[in-house]
């Protein structure tokens, strides 16, 4: 009987103290409930999850918070398609937004076949580190190295480097989230809107003689693409042309027409286009190290 | 303790033994000729570039004052020669980046001696007034970091100094001009450290010398003062005896904290060749002109210790001792531990140039042609490293692109890049050049997210990439900043 009594008991108070217990998690859960609204975890499940950081946030759970709270707008997100990105903006019935797709763009055109080389450099694979040892080796203190560090950097696969050791960007696969601007130690790249069509593929700031001898492609600060442009696109600053993309509507293909070494392009969808007066270059190996330049 | 402290041998604990080389150590310093042009980059030092007070087509006397300090963290640039200034323009540098520098032409007759100056009463001068002179001389520390000395000597406030230590190890192979400093100019020396303990109101000095300069040390023990406040320590010789944080744990068996300067446990730590420059310099009035120069390697006809005028180009230099094939050799700058290899034989040589070491470019080539292996986890790094870092930790993760790991977990910004870890490594991992990557990308970073909280806090979007019109004028890049050594 006493065992009877014993079980009983013993099961009553388990039950009674789980009963209890439960209560209590109830409460809990009313009274500490946050609410979360259910369109960030539906509208995170419609985007990439590449957290590449291209939209501006953190990641892809922090640009649905901003999506739903009405922050920003679907079209941020670079690496969607625009259909999937007019559907997040049906689920949140806003306007999807309108966003110039971005891509990164290198400033610089001096392929090893054309720009010199002052000085063999035999350290680490790596731009960052070529850098730290005398810039790493390149007559122009200001172009590309080559070591493609880029290439390595970007989740997309949007950068190959080319037979003459630049990199090349493709369009369609650059989302713009700018890890190769980041980088490029000799900050080469920049995320720049398709609608911008000219483009000085150059940062030599040495006077035109030297850079002439440094590069073949290098801007001189002739001069002839101010004298030819819309009053007030172009103009030179510390020996290097400059545009001023506020008055990008007034660019014209003409302005680069002129241009005896080529260092201004046109681009269109990737493809950069010289100028016909550019020297022709059909050199494909790679110019000799001089320590005179 | 006074018994034990006998056989205590003063050092700090890991750090590498390589082969010392200093050839050069037996002839005395020689002057060096002027070059037809003198090229003075305006940023010489660690801080502001200094801002330029003359123009093209004036004429310049050797000592004159051509560039003020901009700013507190800033020095000085006085003309090294008499002549005429011919331009002011980007120049290439040794670190790469070109950098607006002042060329002058030299006049034929322009003489060794220093005319500018105005001769002051030191004893009359308040410690701030020295601190001011220091500034007003263009001196920074001439032991390769460029530092200026006027700035190492302002004691940060609620701090006091108890004493001055001089780095006199002169640790990196190869390089022997502290050690002639030394040896020729120890009443300077002894002047230099006097103005510097009133500076910084330290009542003590200890002259750190590593154990393979017995002269020097002799030297320096027969000069010192009568009434004890400096002493000499003759420290063991090891690489990086000369990092200050390694000096002081010898010297004075004091450890400096992660990531805390010396002045944290009392100490300021200053070079022989600053401070010898600075007793010769500060009574004058005169401005830094010159700086003593190591010329060596196997590439050098005439090896030896030389007073360089700062801003002589290193191709004159070179022709001078006598250097051959020079496009075919391997030039640094510096020691070859720390030492800067040079793209470039038109670059000045500045204030921060301790040695020129010339070597043959195949030798050289079998070393870097090496490849390197997988991390077997040996250890040799671990062991090597003084400041007790993780160096074999910090590569792998270096290879994965973890950098803030390697910085937060890792302490990263304690490596002071001295190489001992890539010395030792028998995978013939390249350690330290890794390092110097990974800061270059901690540091870009941290200013991007400070550009980003500024923007931020103005309301605006921040957009990554270059705001449209900015260029970038001297290159803008920052470069590692390597600490004080010897």
């Amino acid at each position: 009987m006493d065992t009877v009594l014993g079980v009983t008991m013993a099961g009553g108070f388990m039950a009674a103290l789980g009963a209890a217990l439960a209560w209590l998690l109830a409460v809990a859960s009313k009274r500490l409930h946050v609410y979360e609204d259910p369109r960030i975890e539906e509208v995170e499940s419609l985007l990439p999850k590449s957290n590449c950081g291209a939209c501006g946030t953190a990641g892809c759970r922090n640009f649905a918070e901003e999506l739903v709270a009405g922050h920003t707008e679907p079209a941020r997100c670079t690496v969607n398609s625009s259909d999937m990105n007019e559907y997040i903006a049906s689920v949140l019935g806003v306007d999807m937004g309108d966003v110039e797709k971005r891509v990164a763009r290198l400033a610089c055109a001096g392929g090893r076949h054309v720009a010199r080389m002052r000085a063999h450099y035999a350290g680490l694979g790596s731009c960052r580190a070529a850098t730290t040892v005398a810039g790493g080796g390149k007559a122009c203190d200001w172009g590309c190295l080559g070591l493609g560090d880029c290439e390595s950097v970007c989740d997309f696969n949007a950068i190959s480097m080319n037979q003459y050791g630049l990199p090349v960007v493709d369009p369609s696969k650059c989302t713009a989230c700018g890890d190769c601007v980041e980088i490029c130690p000799k900050g080469l790249f920049s995320l720049e809107p398709v609608s911008r069509k000219l483009w000085v593929a150059c940062k030599n700031h040495a006077d035109g003689d030297t850079a002439a001898l440094q590069c073949e492609v290098s801007c001189t600060a002739c001069g002839k693409c101010v004298a030819d442009a819309a009053p007030g696109l172009m103009r030179l600053n510390n020996n290097l042309a400059a545009i001023d993309y506020s008055k990008n509507a007034l660019a014209t293909s003409d302005v680069i027409a002129r241009c005896p070494t080529g260092a201004i392009v046109w681009m269109d969808s990737g493809r950069a286009t010289r100028g016909v007066a550019a020297k022709k270059i059909v050199r494909i190996s790679a110019l000799p190290v001089a320590s005179e330049v | 303790m006074s018994l034990l402290s006998i056989f205590r041998r003063k050092t700090f604990a890991r750090g590498v033994h390589p082969a010392s080389n200093k050839s050069t150590a037996g002839t005395p310093l020689r002057r060096l000729p002027f070059a037809p042009r003198m090229i003075l980059p305006l940023a010489q030092h660690i801080g502001k570039p200094a801002v330029p007070i003359v123009a093209v087509g004036q004429e310049v006397v050797r000592g004159q004052l051509i560039a003020r300090a901009e700013g507190f963290l800033s020095v000085p640039i006085h003309a090294p020669v008499d002549g005429v200034v011919e331009a002011i323009e980007l120049r290439p540098s040794a670190r790469g980046p070109w950098t607006e520098s002042i060329v002058i032409r030299t006049y034929e007759a322009s003489t060794q001696e220093v005319r500018w100056g105005t001769p002051r009463d030191m004893d009359a001068l308040s410690a701030q007034e020295i601190i001011q002179a220091v500034q007003d001389s263009g001196m920074v520390g001439l032991g390769g970091a460029a530092f200026p000395s006027h700035a190492k000597l302002t004691v940060p406030k609620g701090r006091k100094i108890h004493t001055l230590v001089v780095n006199g190890c002169e640790c990196e192979p190869y390089l022997t001009c502290d050690h002639r400093v030394m040896l020729e100019r120890t009443d300077d020396l002894m002047l230099g450290i006097r103005y510097a303990m009133r500076a910084v109101g330290a009542e003590k000095a200890v002259i750190g010398i590593e154990d393979n300069k017995p002269d020097a040390v002799e030297a320096v023990r027969a000069a010192l003062p009568a009434d004890g406040s400096i002493a000499v320590a003759a420290v063991e010789t090891k690489y990086p005896q000369g990092a200050e944080k390694m000096l002081i744990k010898s010297a004075l068996g004091l450890e400096v904290p992660a990531g805390g300067l010396p002045s944290e446990v009392g100490v300021v730590v200053n070079n022989v060749g600053t401070l010898a420059l600075l007793g010769r310099l500060l009574p004058l009035g005169q401005g830094l002109t010159e700086r003593a120069v190591t010329l060596t390697g196997p590439g050098i006809k005439r090896p030896g210790d030389y007073w360089v005028p700062i801003g002589t180009p290193l191709r004159h230099v070179l022709e001078w001792a006598g250097a051959e094939d020079v496009s075919e050799r391997e030039i640094i700058l510096g020691g070859p531990m720390m030492g800067q290899a040079i793209a470039s034989l038109d670059v000045p040589i500045t204030k921060g140039v301790s040695g020129i070491l010339v070597f043959d470019r195949r030798a050289v080539k079998a070393e870097s042609d090496r490849s390197s292996y997988a991390c077997i986890k040996c250890g040799e790094c671990v062991q090597a490293c003084p400041m007790g870092l993780n160096p074999s930790m910090l590569g792998l993760l270096a290879g994965s692109s973890e950098y803030e790991l390697m910085g937060s977990r890792y302490h990263l910004g304690d490596c002071f890049e001295c190489g001992c870890c890539t010395y030792v490594c028998p995978s013939n991992i390249p350690l330290v050049q890794q390092f110097r990557a990974a800061k270059s990308v901690l540091r870009q970073r941290a200013e991007i997210a400070k550009a980003k909280i500024e923007i931020h806090e103005s309301g605006e979007r921040f957009d990554f990439g270059h705001a449209e019109g900015e260029e970038r004028k001297t290159g803008g890049r920052r470069h590692p900043v390597p600490e004080t050594k010897g």
